[in-house]
């Protein structure tokens, strides 16, 4: 009989794999995605958030485990499970060396993404350059691996993992890890959860997923059917303001709009929601795509003025331009007068200082609700542009309660040969909200653990500490 | 939804480019927008400098690319992506154009477009031509009583240099004014002359040791697939340092004969048979393993089109190491000469054909380099950070 069964081939299915190989267990697999669209939204990723005391080769400065502590904890407004953050966050610490070893390179964090540099290991050419020498250092290291093979359900027995069916098809290990995913690309079950607005609306046709097209949730669902603890909101998952011309699936991070905080956001009744200059791009690009959400039609307009060009990433779409902000107004369809008092209104509540894009500057607005409370400058320089915003799905929190051991909880108690690692489970950690690169430290962590422990479990051997 | 295609259509037929080029632009922006590929090589850090890609840049962009695969195989973007990103093949698709726009004199720029069957005419030209003589020379015969290596028996000294000084010193000017004219083009505007040094020694120690073939982190470039690995930057190595080999033994024989009125045939101990000898056996596993390489490469890192030019530069180059370790081995026999005429052929072809076929690469990449490291140098001093910062 098999010892390891893997289901999912991202990254944090690749990690568990490895580990349990490395444990000497036999491994299989098993990726619903053909191979050329293999690795889920791993191949989207770019970075490691990673805690270090001292500057490592590629991380400046120091990132200590508090302060990382902290800013999950803020940005996930305490919705989160300390123990388990606390594991991901040392393990990020030291698990590079791990990674390297399996062919994963780094490099110093890529232009326009300075603010990084301290926190956050990029991964050279990207997650898929990742996704690739993990699955080139898993084929050497006599891993098996199927694409293209979808598990509809797990067989189990009293919170014990038996087999896993494909189909007709019925596959049998010893211990078996779950890294499938979240269920984002599952639209139905989007809109389900999602339900209706006030205005009749269901807000959930409106969302983009920006990541695979394969994370249905199939095996999140049964999961949860057959009785596995339950954790997150249905309706709580990552996501920033996209551009709305981006692809159904697979936009990844170049349709993303950087230029909000250079500019104002209106909705489509042409009036501002929100304040665009609360706080560094960087810090605020997460909640976006949920405010935007929020927004009748799900749309949202990120406007701007000459001044603007060149300080924020270049987008991969060309933005709406016009000469002047009635004209601009009648290209987006907007209430012509209404956006104009828009503008004029945030233009006279200006109270420009020194304009610095780097630091928190002290152009700010006065007497304007929503407030813009930092680089408030008039949009007074023709041209005008502007990018439609939609909601952009990065993965969803809803998922299975795992401990330290990652091993999937069954009315309170924990399975012993079922384990759970990455999207599937990061809804311990993240409760809501995102900040850079943490998706990549947890599917790390836990998928490392996931596999020494499921090695472990089926091997009949006591799970090694890892490093 | 509209497609990409369509939204960038109207951005792209304003800037008059042709298709390839308007590919690059295409595919540049989706790359200046993602930028995860910056690590590879000079390519991405060039591209992050910019915000719209005229034709200028785009001529850059495609000499800077050394089409190791790394990009194409990291890609998120890549097919079966609707966005279809394939950096190397769309930069691939460029260079020939810029080949046969920047050639001397402009007529003779559409022999790249052909450039196999150019090879092939000029290889089957020189080796006609110097047989021919032969047989003239040897009054209807391949053969002659052994002359113990001594060549010139056959060719007068003069007769050589006449010849092959006049090719290849019009070879050396056709390239020269083809690659000032790509400069003039390239060259940016606020190049001062102080950085122009230190930007030159940077450019050819990035050319001289094939640093974009290392893939960011030293491994190497892609060939079949994903992995990387140093073959094709080795294989490259053997073939440039080979043809320098050939170059100064030629160089070395040309100062004995001048300066020191020491005349060939040379022993095989000497300076000149030595550094022909290592040379040529550069030049022959050099391309061999190229020649290997280029058939398993993976069929998307590269255009169709491309592979005349590559595979006949290839075969012209092995066939002038060959022809010339053979005539090294026979020189004391009757066949000197056959051999002689075959390895003059061949060598007479190379010169012909080098401002005119795959040869280029190195002379328009090593501009575009020099121009890379010029630009690192400007931001540096005007303390710019990349668009996007």
């Amino acid at each position: 009989m098999l010892d390891v069964l893997v289901i999912g081939g991202g990254n944090a299915a690749l990690c568990a794999a490895l580990m349990a190989r490395e444990a000497g267990a036999e491994v299989l697999l098993l990726e619903s995605a053909p191979r050329e669209w293999r690795g889920g939204n791993s191949m989207h990723t770019r970075n490691l958030r990673c805690m270090h005391d001292a500057p490592q080769d590629v991380l400046v400065d120091a990132y200590p485990e508090e302060e990382f502590w902290q800013d999950l904890l803020k940005v996930t407004g305490g919705r989160t499970n300390e123990e388990l953050a606390r594991i991901a966050i040392r393990a990020s610490a030291t698990c590079r060396g791990w990674m390297r070893r399996h062919g994963v390179r780094f490099q110093p964090s890529l232009s326009g993404t300075l603010h990084v540099a301290r926190t956050n290991a990029f991964f050279m050419g990207g997650g898929k350059a990742l996704v690739n020498a993990y699955y080139r250092s898993a084929q050497a290291l006599g891993v098996r691996v199927r694409y293209g093979a979808t598990v509809d359900r797990l067989e189990l027995e009293g919170g014990r993992f038996r087999a896993a069916w494909l189909g007709n098809e019925r596959i049998e290990a010893r211990a078996c890890v779950v890294a499938s995913g979240g269920f984002e690309s599952n639209r139905e079950w989007l809109r389900e959860a999602w339900g209706r607005n006030e205005a009749g609306e269901w807000p959930a046709e409106n969302f983009l997923i920006r990541g695979t097209r394969f994370n249905r949730g199939v095996l999140l669902r049964d999961l949860l059917d057959q009785g596995a603890d339950r954790i997150g909101d249905p309706t709580q998952f990552h996501s920033v303001a996209i551009d709305a011309r981006a692809p159904l699936y697979d936009g990844g991070i170049c349709t993303r709009i950087d230029c909000v905080s250079l500019g104002i956001v209106v909705n489509r009744q042409a009036r501002r929601f929100y304040d665009e200059g609360e706080d560094f791009w960087p810090k605020r690009y997460a909640i976006w795509g949920r405010l935007v959400a929020q927004q009748p039609g799900q749309i949202g307009y990120s406007i701007i003025d000459a001044k603007a060009v060149g300080r924020f990433m270049p987008p991969v779409f060309r933005g709406e331009r016009a000469g002047t902000i009635e004209e601009l107004a009648r290209r987006l369809g907007l209430d012509e007068a209404v956006f104009v008092r828009t503008v004029s209104d945030y233009n006279a509540a200006c109270r420009v200082g020194h304009f610095d894009h780097e630091v928190l500057d002290d152009c700010h607005t006065e007497g304007l609700a929503p407030p813009k409370t930092h680089w408030a400058r008039p949009l007074d320089t023709p041209p005008y542009y502007a990018y439609a915003l939609r909601p952009g799905i990065t993965f969803t929190y809803l998922g299975v309660r795992v401990d330290a051991q990652a091993a999937v909880h069954f009315g309170g108690e924990p399975s012993d040969n079922l384990f759970a690692a990455g999207e599937v489970m990061a809804g311990n950690i993240l409760g809501q909200g995102y900040t850079a690169g943490v998706g990549m430290s947890i599917g790390t962590a836990f998928g490392r653990i996931a596999g020494a422990q499921a090695a472990a479990a089926a091997l009949r051997q006591p799970a090694p500490a890892i490093a | 939804m509209q497609t990409l295609q369509a939204l960038t259509q109207d951005a792209v037929s304003t800037l008059l480019l042709s298709p390839e080029e308007a590919e690059v632009d295409r595919v540049m922006t989706i790359c200046n927008a993602c930028r995860y590929c910056e690590g590879f090589c000079a390519v991405f850090p060039a591209m992050t400098r910019l915000l719209e890609f005229n034709k200028a840049d785009i001529h850059y962009l495609a000499n800077v690319c050394h089409n190791c695969g790394a990009c194409l195989h990291s890609c998120q973007y890549a097919a079966p992506h609707e966005f279809d990103v394939n950096v190397p093949r769309a930069l691939a698709a460029v260079r020939p154009l810029t080949y046969a726009e920047f050639a001397w004199p402009p007529a003779l720029g559409r022999l790249y477009r052909r450039a196999g069957l150019t090879m092939a005419l000029a290889t089957a030209g020189g080796l006609a031509l110097f047989l021919l003589l032969v047989l003239l020379i040897n009054q209807g015969s391949w053969l002659h009583a052994p002359l113990a290596g001594n060549f010139y028996a056959i060719f007068p000294h003069n007769t050589l240099v006449l010849m092959f000084g006049t090719v290849f010193l019009y070879a050396i000017v056709a390239l020269g004014f083809g690659v000032a004219s790509f400069w003039r083009m390239l060259s940016p505007t606020e190049a001062p002359r102080a950085a122009l040094g230190a930007a030159g020694l940077d450019a050819a120690g990035k050319a001289l040791t094939l640093k974009y073939l290392d893939g960011g982190h030293g491994e190497g470039c892609n060939d079949e697939d994903d992995r990387y690995t140093p073959r094709r930057r080795v294989f490259h190595h053997l073939t440039f340092y080979g043809f320098v080999c050939c170059f100064i033994a030629t160089s070395v024989a040309t100062l004995y004969h001048y300066l020191l009125d020491y005349q060939a045939p040379y022993p095989v101990i000497s300076v000149p048979v030595l550094f022909g000898i290592v040379g040529g056996i550069g030049l022959l596993i050099g391309p061999a393993g190229l020649l290997w390489l280029n058939l398993r490469r993976h069929p998307e890192h590269a255009v169709p089109q491309q592979r005349p030019m590559d595979l006949g530069f290839i075969a012209l180059l092995m066939l002038v190491s060959a022809t010339g370790l053979a005539l090294l081995v026979w020189r004391d026999t009757g066949a000197m000469g056959l051999w002689l005429a075959l390895h003059l052929g061949a060598v007479m072809a190379f010169f012909l054909t080098m401002p005119y076929g795959k040869f280029a690469h190195g002379v328009f990449r090593s501009a575009a380099l020099l121009k890379s490291a010029l630009d690192k140098r400007l931001d540096k001093r005007a303390g710019r950070v990349p668009t996007g910062a």
